[in-house]
């Protein structure tokens, strides 16, 4: 295994009080309102998409020790130089040393409500029937894969059900790879407390997640 | 990280990557137009409208965007409603998914790790951080935002509001309780 998530954080040992927050309170130094900005406007050129983003700043080495803005830039940097549209000499200097990779769709002002406004869709037209039905058990996939993926740990080899049955979508393990859109069916599945946490868990609690078919086995 | 940001900006705006206009309008956007304002019309709407309540239990993207909201990280928005038996949670263990459009950006504690890895397995103590207990017979059902759906909690409302208007009634209903860590705020709180 070479691909490492320092992300996927459900269900860690991790005690710390979560600490509420005023409603208005949405950055907490200047530079973070930057760093959602760059991040916005540099997604919005298409050179990557977000499973790409979001597989760049999971695997971040310190993610662990960083402010969710500062795994942004970071995240934003690593993007940069793999798609070579900077360099890390242009980073550290500050300014640009090489000229600028052409036929970028750069992001401009007026055009930022009507793109903030369409978003990225997710949902594709299903072109095979769903394998799975509403109320159906599944068992998710139970090893770990090499690559980013949507399947948090602690939701591996768990028996489930299904819960709702969510249209097809892009794939996001495909996705972040490069390797295209790869739509699949998606459904809510639900588990109980005690299937992910044993015995002790309460009764009267479940966890769903939502899962690409690829992720789930029908129960034998 | 204020050089580091500066420093990146700089060359992107050299490169012409950017457009140092649009990096305003993004953020005004999050600043003033698009925030939790909006999923508490959402609420209120639904809490006095019972038609428009079943549409957006039913097809909450579309019940949604009747109301003008949509697009960036709420391409698709399920409404999950809260009743007496059962309380919904929302969560993103694995980055910071949040429904944008109708709750603006994610505060702090929603993409930290005690409450990305706390949430889904002892969501009472998540839920005592925040000074709410529910009755032991409650069920939580906790909605892990693993893929790009988005979920929007509609909580209930509250107790002696029967006389208010949809207008005074946004202004119960908080950011948490669309999350599923609040409660909406009862009449009186609003003294």
């Amino acid at each position: 295994m070479s691909y490492r998530s320092r992300a996927d954080l459900g269900g860690q040992d991790i005690r710390d009080r979560v600490v509420p927050e005023p409603e208005g309170k949405l950055f907490h130094a200047p530079w973070e309102r930057q760093a959602l900005a760059l991040t916005l406007a540099m997604g919005a050129t298409g050179a990557w998409n977000l499973d790409t983003s979001r597989s760049a700043r999971e695997t971040l080495p310190d993610y662990g020790s960083l402010s969710y803005y500062a795994i942004w830039i970071r995240g934003l940097e690593r993007l940069l130089i793999e798609h070579g549209l900077v360099g890390p000499d242009e980073i550290a200097a500050g300014q640009m040393l090489r000229p600028a990779r052409p036929g970028l769709e750069v992001l401009h002002a007026i055009d930022v409500p009507v793109t903030l406004a369409r978003g990225a869709p997710t949902q594709r037209p299903a072109t095979v029937p769903a394998r799975f039905a509403v109320g159906e058990r599944v068992r998710t996939r139970s090893a770990a894969v090499d690559h980013h993926t949507r399947l948090p740990a602690y939701a591996r080899g768990k028996v489930g059900r299904i819960d709702q049955v969510r249209g097809v979508h892009v794939f996001a393990d495909a996705h972040a790879q490069g390797l295209g859109e790869r739509p699949q069916w998606l459904y809510t599945v639900v588990f109980s407390a005690r299937e992910l946490w044993g015995g002790d868990a309460p009764q009267r609690q479940s966890v769903s997640i939502d899962a690409w078919e690829p992720y789930l086995e029908p129960l034998a | 990280m204020d050089l580091r940001v500066r420093a990146l900006r700089t060359v992107l705006e050299q490169k012409g990557y950017i457009d140092p206009a649009a990096l305003d309008v993004l953020i005004d956007t999050y600043e003033t137009k698009i925030g939790p304002r909006n999923g508490a019309r959402v609420v209120a709407r639904a809490w006095v409208d019972a038609v428009f309540r079943s549409w957006l239990l039913q097809d909450g993207t579309a019940a949604i965007a009747s109301l003008g909201y949509g697009g960036r990280q709420g391409e698709q928005i399920v409404a999950l409603e809260n009743t007496p038996s059962v309380h919904n949670l929302v969560v993103c263990t694995l980055c910071s998914c949040y429904p944008w459009p109708v709750l603006g950006l994610p505060p702090t504690w929603y993409k930290s790790s005690a409450y990305r890895a706390r949430a889904v397995k002892d969501p009472r103590g998540v839920l005592a951080d925040f000074g709410v207990t529910l009755p032991e017979a409650t069920e939580i059902r906790i909605w892990d935002s693993t893929a790009e759906v988005r979920y929007l909690v509609i909580p209930r409302r509250p107790a002696h509001s029967e006389n208010m208007a949809e207008e005074q009634l946004v202004s119960l209903v908080t950011r948490d309780s669309m999350i599923g860590t609040g409660l909406a705020r009862a009449p009186d709180d609003m003294r």
